[in-house]
C-alpha cells in the first residue's frame, strides 16, 4: 500500500523519525489493535492508537456514557451522554483520522466470546475495571500467545506492564489471584484523579506503537508503577513465575470459565 | 538509615497519608508486624497468618520476595521495600 499526499502529510513527524521511516507507517497502518474498555484507559489508548494510524483498531465496551465518566474518559462528551462507550469514542476518533477502520463491540467480554473476538488482532489492550476480566484477558492472551499490554488505575497510583506470553511473565505471575470479594469495598468510593488514565493510557499506546514498530525495549517482565501525587515512577521485576496456573510448567487453568463472583463490579 | 517502606496509596490512609515509612531491619514479616503495632491495621491488609496476602506482592529493592524467601526475607538498612497491591481501575485493598 502506497501513503496519499495527504497521508504522508498526516504521519510526516513519524516519517522523518529513523526509528519509524515510511517503513514503521505502514507497519502501524497495517496492524490491528483489540481494546478492552472505553474508558478512562481505552479512551487515550484509542485516541494516540488513532492518531498513529494503526490500521484497525476494535473497541469492546457495554456500558453506556455517563456525566460521572467525562472527568477522565476523554473520548466522550456532553453529546454522547447515554450513548454505548465504544459507539461514542468511535465517533471522536472518526473525526480525528479517517484512515482507521474502527470495529465496536457493544458486548461484555466475557469467556465464551473472547477468543473470536481477539483472535484477528496483532495486540491487546487491557483497559479493564475489574479483576474478573484482567484475568480473563490475561488467560486468553497466554492462550493464543497474544502481546497484551495491561493498564491499571487507582486514585492517584497507575501500574503498566507489557506480557509477552512465551517470552515473559504473564498477569498471573505478577498477581496469582485477585483480591476476593471481602476484601474490595465499595469501587464508587475509590475515586480517581481525571488525568492518571492520560498518563497510564498513554503509556500503554507507547507500548504498543514500540511492538508494532519492533523498536525500543517493551515493558516485559517488569511492572512500572506510577504514583502522581509522589512524583514517582518505579519499576519492579516481575519474575516468569514456573508454577503460574496459566503460564507454568503444569498449567491448571486449561479453559477460560467467567468467574462466577463479582469481585468488583462497578 | 533505616528501611524505607513504599505504602500504595490505597493503604495510605492507614499511615496518616504517608507514601513512605520507615521500618527496621529484620525478616519481611518481622518489618510487617513492627510497622503494625506503629499503623494499627496495615499488617492483615498485607499478611494473613503470618502469609503475604497473594493478591499482595513485597518488593525489596526491585525483587518480588516470593522468588527471593518470601516472608522470610531479609531486609537491611537501606534497602528499599515496596508493597504493591494488584488494582483493577477503581478497586481498592
Amino acid at each position: 500500500m502506497d501513503f496519499t499526499e495527504e497521508q504522508l502529510q498526516r504521519y510526516s513527524r513519524h516519517i522523518i523519525l529513523p526509528e519509524v521511516g515510511g517503513k514503521g507507517q505502514k507497519k502501524i497502518s497495517s496492524a490491528k489493535v483489540f481494546i478492552v474498555g472505553a474508558g478512562g484507559l481505552g479512551c487515550p489508548v484509542g485516541f494516540y492508537l488513532t492518531a498513529a494510524g494503526v490500521g484497525d483498531i476494535a473497541l469492546i465496551d457495554n456500558d453506556n456514557v455517563e456525566l460521572s465518566n467525562l472527568q477522565r474518559q476523554i473520548a466522550h462528551s456532553t453529546k454522547t451522554l447515554g450513548m454505548n462507550k465504544a459507539e461514542s469514542a468511535k465517533k471522536t476518533f472518526e473525526t480525528l483520522n479517517p484512515d482507521v477502520n474502527i470495529s465496536v463491540i457493544k458486548e461484555r467480554i466475557n469467556s465464551k466470546n473472547i477468543i473470536d473476538l481477539i483472535k484477528d488482532y496483532d495486540i491487546v489492550v487491557d483497559g479493564s475495571d475489574n479483576f474478573p476480566t484482567r484475568y480473563l484477558v490475561n488467560d486468553a492472551c497466554v492462550m493464543l500467545k497474544k502481546p497484551l499490554v495491561s493498564g491499571a488505575i487507582l486514585r492517584f497510583e497507575g501500574q503498566v506492564t507489557t506480557i509477552l506470553p512465551g517470552e515473559g511473565p504473564c498477569y498471573r505471575c505478577l498477581f496469582e489471584v485477585p483480591p476476593p470479594p471481602g476484601l474490595v469495598p465499595s469501587c464508587q468510593e475509590a475515586g480517581v484523579l481525571g488525568v492518571l488514565p492520560g498518563v497510564v493510557g498513554t503509556l500503554q499506546a507507547t507500548e504498543v506503537l514500540k511492538l508494532i514498530l519492533g523498536k525500543g525495549k517493551p515493558l516485559c517482565g517488569q511492572l512500572l508503577i506510577y504514583d502522581a501525587l509522589g512524583v514517582n515512577f518505579r519499576r519492579v521485576k516481575i519474575p516468569k513465575n514456573s508454577d503460574c496456573a496459566i503460564c507454568g510448567k503444569n498449567p491448571t487453568i486449561k479453559e477460560l470459565t467467567d468467574s462466577t463472583e463479582e469481585y468488583c463490579a462497578l | 538509615m533505616a528501611v524505607k517502606v513504599k505504602i500504595p496509596v490505597p493503604l495510605q490512609r492507614l499511615t496518616q497519608g504517608k507514601d513512605e515509612v520507615e521500618g527496621e531491619s529484620g525478616t519481611v514479616i518481622e518489618l510487617i508486624n513492627a510497622l503494625d503495632r506503629k499503623y494499627p491495621g496495615l499488617g492483615e491488609r498485607i499478611s494473613d497468618g503470618g502469609k503475604i496476602r497473594r493478591f499482595v506482592n513485597v518488593y525489596v529493592n526491585e525483587e518480588d520476595i516470593r522468588f527471593l524467601k518470601s516472608e522470610n526475607t531479609e531486609v537491611k538498612d537501606g534497602d528499599e521495600v515496596s508493597i504493591v497491591p494488584a488494582i483493577a481501575g477503581g478497586c481498592f485493598l
